[in-house]
């Protein structure tokens, strides 16, 4: 629809949206900049075009990051992560939203509460009971604590799923003889895969990004992910901006190329929750 | 063996949700606040010392240093990129092809790690050496690095973290503004109402319920606010960018007063909780509809 809008808002909200682009995008486009150049002439002018397209400063920053015990470590952490998180959801969503269960709404509750609950509440100590189980640095006991926090918000996505299926379905596959776990398996699941390859992506991504938890879980050398190597780099690579430019192209790039090729499934899981339509 | 019944399959089904949230959260959570009544360094038997905890914790200047930063840092997120947002989803409502693109380039910051958003923030923008900030202060006018400056700093990471998140805001906007009946939209247009009078009498009715969740979040969120304090400023200089949530990380990771730590706990959940209360109401209202 075109607006009636007079020439000068015309302009004035093209001057509001290319500036906001270009605000959103300044920092990355400093970073692929200054990815390419040495410390000197970043110093000397951030802004200036790099002489050549150089890959010391990644091989540097691989090495300084420990990206390559990273990347492991993240994948691990977040795909685990993800595989709980979307096993146990998928389960409780059905169940919760065929309210068979008695104190389902109490469940409910439960979980709604959850979705806000502050990690500070439960952090300090399931940290010490870690410590003391020795579990401290094991990534699929840090993926449990992750997957936790995931599990609500996911099962609200999910449900909202299994309650556009209509009920008749679930009754038509009793008729045929399939007990609740082969109609959740065989009728449900696939009825339900926009949302669970929604829940998947945002999960993951939440969980290759997480600080707190993983921070403090995930601590030593061996057991560090790709944001926490690149952030020991932070300051001890101060006088190698390069490097640090490098490092962060490294950290940036593949999420940005994830989220372009799948952003329709993130878009609707982020809105999903917050717009009723 | 008599085969399950439905019933049993569906409390089966909803089990290892339940157990994993009552192991990972619950049961640690009412474990903070028990060590809140208690001296504990984590490793030792706890002792109990009844409210001593609160009592240190209100006589503690940086305490209320920093539940006045979450109060403006509240402040700060329901006003500032609230009405960028509002502002960016209704200029993009009128341009529903381009409004996609644009929607996905203002998410990308907040997409991507803090750790990664934090560390080029203050390397490549604000550093008075390698920054952008440094290159206009050594050429054209001097300035100081406002992370360094107590009267700057908690604006300096405040501005960080908007830019990061502005973008999921406009996106939930947009989305929320979609809705709007396009008759009603005609009809304001038809009568000769404004870009403003269509907003603010057309678009802004129809996505209440939206603009109230959103408030309600950023308000819980404000007071539980970490990751970018922490990974720029620790909470420094002199204080000035302390928050309930840093404050109490240092209790248990740093000095080991466990027991401080999950006082402090409960006192962020307790505003959490607040607003929560409202939250959970909103939201049974529109999960019974």
């Amino acid at each position: 629809m075109q607006t009636s809008a007079s020439p000068l808002s015309r302009t004035l909200a093209n001057v509001f949206l290319i500036g906001a682009v270009l605000v959103a995008l300044l920092p990355l486009a400093l970073v692929a900049l200054n990815a390419f150049k040495p410390h000197t002439a970043i110093v000397a002018n951030p802004l200036s075009l790099p002489e050549s397209l150089s890959l010391d400063n990644f091989a540097r920053a691989w090495n300084g990051g420990k990206f390559s015990i990273g990347i492991v470590n993240s994948l691990l952490l977040s795909g685990t992560t993800t595989l709980i998180t979307l096993a146990f959801a998928s389960l409780a969503a059905f169940a919760l939203a065929r309210r068979k269960i008695p104190g389902w709404q109490l469940i409910t509750i439960y979980f709604l509460c959850a979705t806000t609950v502050p990690i500070q509440l439960f952090l300090f100590p399931l940290y010490f009971v870690y410590a003391k189980l020795g579990i401290v640095g094991n990534f699929a006991a840090t993926s449990l604590i992750l997957a936790a926090i995931n599990l609500p918000i996911s099962i609200f996505l999910l449900r909202a799923y299994v309650i556009s299926i209509p009920q008749d379905v679930d009754d038509a596959a009793f008729m045929d003889g399939a007990n609740p776990l082969q109609t959740f398996l065989h009728v449900i699941l696939p009825l339900m895969r926009p949302g669970l390859i929604t829940v998947a992506i945002i999960v993951f991504l939440n969980s290759w990004n997480e600080f707190l938890i993983t921070s403090t879980f995930q601590k030593g050398r061996s057991n560090i992910t790709m944001t926490l190597g690149y952030l020991s780099m932070n300051g001890t690579y101060a006088t190698d901006q390069g490097a640090l430019m490098a490092g962060a192209f490294i950290l940036v790039a593949p999420i940005i190329v994830f989220f372009l090729l799948l952003q329709r499934f993130f878009i609707s899981g982020m809105t999903s929750g917050a717009v009723k339509g | 063996m008599k085969p399950l019944s439905q019933r049993a399959y569906h409390v089966l089904f909803v089990t290892p949700a339940l157990l994993l949230s009552v192991a990972i959260v619950l049961l640690p959570a009412l474990l903070t606040f028990g060590a809140s009544f208690s001296r504990w360094d984590g490793v030792s038997a706890p002792a109990f010392v009844g409210l001593d905890n609160f009592e240190a914790l209100f006589a503690d200047n940086v305490f209320w240093a920093a539940i006045t930063n979450n109060i403006q840092w509240a402040l700060i997120f329901l006003t500032i990129p609230m009405a960028i947002a509002l502002v960016a989803a209704s200029l993009l409502l009128s341009r529903r092809k381009s409004g996609a693109v644009y929607q996905v380039i203002f998410l990308l910051p907040y997409v991507l790690a803090p750790v990664a958003n934090a560390v080029i923030w203050q390397n490549i923008i604000l550093s008075p050496v390698s920054g952008l900030l440094g290159f206009v202060s050594k050429n054209f006018i001097p300035l100081s690095s406002p992370l360094t400056e107590p009267s700057t700093a908690l604006y300096a990471v405040a501005g960080v973290d908007i830019w990061h998140f502005w973008g999921y805001l406009t996106v939930v906007f947009f989305a929320a503004m979609r809705q709007t009946p396009e008759e009603q939209l005609e009809a304001a247009f038809l009568e000769g109402a404004n870009g403003w009078q269509v907003f603010w009498n057309v678009t802004l009715p129809n996505i209440l319920p939206t603009l109230g969740l959103m408030l309600v979040l950023v308000t819980i969120f404000s007071f539980l606010t970490f990751d970018y304090i922490y990974l720029i400023t620790q909470g420094g200089p002199a204080r000035a960018t302390e928050m309930l949530s840093t404050y109490a990380y240092k209790f248990a990771f740093t000095s080991f007063q466990v027991g401080k730590a999950a006082a402090v706990a409960l006192v962020m959940s307790f505003f959490g909780l607040i607003a929560s209360i409202v939250y959970v109401r909103m939201s049974r209202a529109s999960l019974e509809a």
